[in-house]
């Protein structure tokens, strides 16, 4: 192997997700240790691929700050529950991205042809700490008032309203949506049976204009993906999705000129996906979206940071139920981070719920017909950003 | 067919840099630590962060005392406009082998990598100890020097060294170090009396403050940026189980396979840089590597004589590359470890161009 003839570029491997699991997401998994609760994600994907431990050639996790339960690096220790050992382990973190970072990381060992089947898991057991207070950081790092991510987050939002002249209402609208859809999906954390718009709207304001029933719930949960080369989907028991794109961004978190409401790392990763996707016009090509809304403004500014609409007009298509789940373009069918949030799994679950859904495989969530779906993370001070885009076909370039 | 650990393109390391490891940096940030590294391996090739196809970082929350430590370090890096970049809760060799990865989906030809640690904030012999089990070991607080001693102890029973054996390798890597500006510890160096039986100060590594960074090209993009390139032959890491009562910990059958796969067998390596924080740590790896006498181990002086935390790994692939880029080398192994007694092993296998 020369340096000079091995220089040339070869074409990616494609790469397909023919497994997913996960666990039910609930405040607190008391039942099962770390290692329980990861192995029963990791157990449900492989059973969905239809393979065992021993078809595993590596295993990628990845998990938010290491404080959110006090284990210092836990991939060590969870090694032998992942079936990883005698195997490579790789652990990324990425902050809240990290779900979403995590799958491409082990989607590049098969795209780059290091290994042909890899598992991948994302998690959080955060009722073994307190998340709000793991991410407040103590003085002199930031000031004493800002007390966990909605804090952080809550003045980008006020930002987004004045810019666009949006009417108040409209977070109200994506929370009713999100838990409405996650009566739907049995995973979800949140199963308000007895929600109502009013009752979303007369919730106790958290961080204004965010309120408590706007924002995200502290979730234990992982997600786990078994993912593949051509000849692994060939063998596949189920339809695989494929990934048609996938890539990460970064920026500063703060920096003179940096536009919270609309970052443009966010734009620059989904215009790189949409490059290697072939997609020009993403409103009408891609047919559902997963992405991360912690707190139910996001969605909105998300819709403009992706290209689905323009500047200033996202606010509309949630308004008039374009967003719905029966809507033109659905956005988290499965009740999204609104209704389920372990941290570092929250972005793997994007990626995953997209893959179900052009798999034909979302269940009572499901939006008939979708070939095309998008997967969204996000993390740190809005400058991390992963997303992939799959498709129920194989890529054609 | 999976190309597994050779890779497709040719890949190397063609830029390193350290900082100068020391007792403690309370005068310096993590960023400030860093910066000049990065600003040294980036001046080597001439490139500008934004020239840069990847960027992948190595780092521990819990040494630094804060969620998301790494993200200060990326205003530092100046990820503007943004950047394709991605970071391992790991030894910056991990994710050196993560962006040696993404360089072989094609997708970018160039990849800064870097890693940092302070563990003079704290005390990181109980620090490490949040790694393990934490149900049914972490309560105990064994601390990592007791840990590898049990490790030596074992060693030592087996008949595979003795406390003055042991002794050789600490005198020896210091002496090493002493052409090493970047180490420590660097020259006679008492060897002391024992922290924890069997092992003696002198066995143990120095605790400091210390970065690394290298800059990784494919093909000939990598001759361009380096009169002689270190090309990784080979890459790959494996992990054991985690609880010490189900390994034998005087070998390391993680390292071996690393190396198997990686290619180290295939000929004979000049040097190997093997991440060996304690004197018997060396002994279990040169058993599972296979070293003789013939090889040179730990020119640098090795994590004997500075072992920043998630860098010390990182650092071991920078000093095997730079002894290529210098002609000091034809062929070397360069080993990095993570977890309690050598539980996570990767191995890389480098190479300069035939002269």
């Amino acid at each position: 192997m020369s340096g000079a003839s091995a220089s040339t570029r070869v074409a990616k491997e494609p790469v397909a997700v023919v497994g997913i699991g996960q666990t039910k997401h609930v405040a607190a998994r008391r039942d099962v240790s770390i290692a329980g609760l990861v192995r029963e994600a990791a157990h449900r994907a492989l059973r969905d691929a239809e393979l065992t431990w021993a078809d595993i050639d590596a295993v990628v996790i990845g998990k938010a700050p290491d404080f959110f339960e006090g284990v210092m690096m836990p991939e060590l220790y969870l090694a032998d529950a992942l079936g990883a050992v005698g195997k490579p382990m790789l652990r990324v973190h990425t902050a809240g991205s990290v779900g979403g970072s995590t799958a491409l990381v082990a989607a590049n060992l098969v795209a780059g042809r290091v290994h042909g089947t890899v598992l991948t898991l994302a998690f959080e057991k955060q009722s073994e700490s307190n998340a709000m207070w793991g991410l407040s950081l103590p003085v002199p790092f930031q000031q004493p008032l800002l007390a966990g991510a909605g804090g952080f987050f809550a003045p980008h939002i006020r930002a987004y309203m004045r810019r666009t002249g949006a009417p108040d209402t409209i977070g109200s609208l994506v929370a009713y949506k999100d838990r409405r859809n996650a009566l739907k999906n049995p995973y979800a954390h949140l199963h308000e049976h007895d929600i109502t718009l009013e009752k979303v709207q007369s919730a106790p304001m958290l961080w204004d204009p965010v309120r408590y029933s706007e924002t995200c719930p502290s979730s234990d949960g992982a997600c786990a993906m078994v993912l593949t080369d051509r000849a692994g989907a060939a063998r596949a028991p189920r339809p695989p999705a494929w990934m048609h794109g996938g890539a990460m961004r970064s920026e500063p978190t703060m920096f003179a000129g940096k536009d919270f409401v609309s970052p443009r790392a966010g734009k620059d990763c989904a215009a790189d996906v949409y490059r290697q996707a072939g997609i020009a016009d993403p409103r009408r090509e891609i047919d559902a979206v997963e992405m991360y809304v912690p707190f139910s403004w996001y969605e909105p500014m998300w819709l403009e940071n992706l290209g689905f609409a323009a500047e200033g007009e996202g606010w509309k298509l949630t308004e008039s139920g374009v967003t719905e789940l029966d809507g033109d373009l659905p956005v988290n069918m499965s009740g999204g981070v609104l209704s389920t949030n372990p941290i570092g799994a929250s972005g793997m679950i994007r990626f995953a719920e997209a893959a179900l859904q052009v798999r034909g495989q979302a269940g009572e969530h499901q939006v008939a017909g979708t070939r095309k779906a998008l997967g969204h993370a996000y993390g740190g001070g809005s400058q991390f950003f992963s997303m992939w885009l799959v498709g129920a076909e194989p890529p054609t370039t | 067919m999976a190309a597994a650990a050779h890779g497709a393109r040719d890949v190397a390391i063609v830029a390193f840099g350290q900082s100068d490891h020391r007792r403690s940096t309370d005068e310096l940030s993590e960023v400030e630590l860093l910066m000049p590294v990065l600003h040294e391996v980036l001046a080597a090739t001439g490139l500008k962060t934004g020239d840069i196809g990847f960027t992948c970082s190595g780092s521990s929350d819990y040494l630094a005392g804060r969620a998301f430590s790494f993200t200060m370090a990326l205003d530092g890096v100046g990820a503007w406009p943004p950047i394709s970049e991605s970071h391992v809760e790991m030894d910056g060799a991990w994710a050196l082998y993560e962006a040696w990865v993404k360089l072989q989906t094609g997708e970018c030809d160039t990849a800064l990598v870097y890693s940092y640690g302070k563990s003079s904030p704290g005390s990181v012999r109980d620090v490490l100890t949040r790694q393990l089990d934490p149900y049914y070991v972490a309560p105990l607080w064994p601390d990592s020097v007791a840990l590898a001693a049990l490790q030596a102890r074992a060693l030592i029973d087996a008949g595979d060294t003795d406390e003055r054996a042991l002794a050789g390798v600490a005198t020896r890597s210091r002496t090493a170090a002493r052409t090493n500006p970047h180490a420590q510890l660097r020259g006679s160096v008492p060897h002391g009396g024992y922290v924890v039986h069997p092992l003696r100060t002198g066995d143990c590594p120095p605790i400091g403050d210390g970065a690394a960074a290298v800059v990784l090209a494919a093909g000939e993009r990598a001759r361009e940026l380096c009169g002689r390139p270190a090309w990784i032959r080979g890459i790959d890491h494996r992990i054991e189980p985690h609880s010490l009562g189900v390994r034998d910990l005087t070998d390391s059958v993680s390292t071996r396979l690393a190396a198997e796969r990686a290619g180290a067998f295939e000929r004979p390596v000049d040097t190997a840089e093997l991440h060996a924080p304690f004197t018997s740590q060396e002994v279990v790896l040169r058993k599972a590597l296979r070293l003789g006498d013939q090889v040179t181990v730990n020119p640098s002086g090795g994590a004997l004589a500075a072992n920043p935390v998630m860098a010390a790994g990182l650092i071991r692939l920078g000093e095997a590359a730079a002894r290529i880029h210098r002609g000091a080398s034809e062929r070397a192994l360069a080993h990095a470890t993570s977890g309690p007694c050598l539980q996570q092993n990767l191995v890389a296998v480098l190479e300069g161009d035939p002269r």
